[in-house]
């Protein structure tokens, strides 16, 4: 495959990456996953509902023989939760990555990268392939891949916002300083965010909300696809540079 | 035997996690369990015994992205 994706060994199919909350329900999430094309979803670990048994389970819908399940550890906020979600994910048996998050704060859901280094680290040395959810901070983006992170997943702006890429140099600075692959996690609010972020370099996009919130999930979905698709080819034709005047594209010579 | 079992006070006579699962109509292959915090290897289900008073975690897959964004359950 062209232009695939490896991490570890693994190679994935698509560049965007999904979500899988928010949906109404697991009928919509399948419909959006197919529209998406993605090959990763991630997924949250929670308690089973023991009174009301005929709950049906997400992996019911969501093939883990057709897609990555990835497991995270979203709504931990100490690096003891983060661990034991992460440790309970792997348990149940799909893989061994994690998207881990160490959450700090409930207003801006901004990332405790102190607790989330210390968190990369031991699950790293315990054959995790770890995605931390981290800032768009280029000297933790360093630390995190040190600490054994498979993958860095700076947010472009927090979660659920949809406030875009609002540091893109920082994101470029991440990029060039990164030997593992950058992954934007949280902030997309439309395609072209998608896209911006694509063209940046990173290699590849997680969303979530902006697509279980738009009008038509469906449709975003595939509107995101075809965003991912277009800002990779844009990263790797390589745009032209920024010029404050105008160049002709047409000849000045033959003319009348 | 009086367990706490997700929260819950629950009481059974089956003494092993695997029995405790059946019970409960829970498939044991998409779950992960902790007894009293300790993780419960998938293959010790038949065998481990469960104790008056333990505390068990069943848990499995939800939809979820980014933080909390769990409304598929």
């Amino acid at each position: 495959m062209e232009d695939a994706l490896i991490i570890r060994g693994i190679g994935f199919r698509s560049r965007l990456w999904i979500g899988t909350g928010k949906y109404k329900d697991f009928e919509e999430t399948v419909k959006v996953v197919e529209a998406s094309g993605a090959d990763v979803v991630t997924v949250a670990v929670r308690r089973v509902n023991i009174t009301d048994r005929k709950s049906e389970n997400l992996l019911d819908f969501i093939d883990p023989g057709k897609y990555k399940i990835l497991p995270n550890t979203a709504g931990c906020y100490t690096v003891e939760d983060a661990l034991r979600y992460s440790r309970l994910a792997r348990e149940a048996g799909v893989s061994d990555m994690v998207k881990l998050e160490v959450i700090g704060d409930e207003k801006t859901l901004f990332p405790d990268t102190i607790g989330l280094l210390t968190a990369t680290e031991i699950l790293a040395k315990e054959g995790f392939i770890v995605f931390p959810y981290t800032n768009d901070d280029p000297i933790m983006a360093k630390r995190l891949e040190d600490a054994g992170a498979a993958a860095v997943m700076p947010l472009g702006a927090p979660i659920g916002s949809g406030l875009g890429i609002r540091n893109p140099y920082n994101i470029r600075i991440i990029l060039e300083g990164a030997k593992v692959p950058v992954i934007v996690d949280a902030g997309v609010g439309t395609a072209s965010d998608a896209a911006i972020a694509m063209e940046l370099g990173c290699d590849a996009v997680l969303i979530n909300t902006a697509i279980a919130g738009a009008k038509d999930p469906v449709a975003m979905a595939a509107a995101m696809k075809h965003a991912v698709i277009a800002g990779r080819l844009a990263y790797k034709a390589g745009r032209i540079p920024r010029k404050l005047y105008a160049s002709a594209s047409s000849p000045i010579e033959g003319m009348l | 035997m009086r367990l706490e079992v997700n929260g819950k006070e629950y009481s059974t006579e089956r003494d092993t996690v695997m029995q405790l699962l059946k019970e409960l109509d829970i498939a044991p292959e998409r779950v992960a369990i902790e007894v009293n915090l300790k993780i419960i290897r998938r293959s010790d289900f038949e065998n481990y015994l469960l104790k008056d008073g333990d505390s068990v975690e069943i848990v499995n897959f939800v939809g979820g992205g980014q933080f909390s964004v769990s409304g598929s359950e």
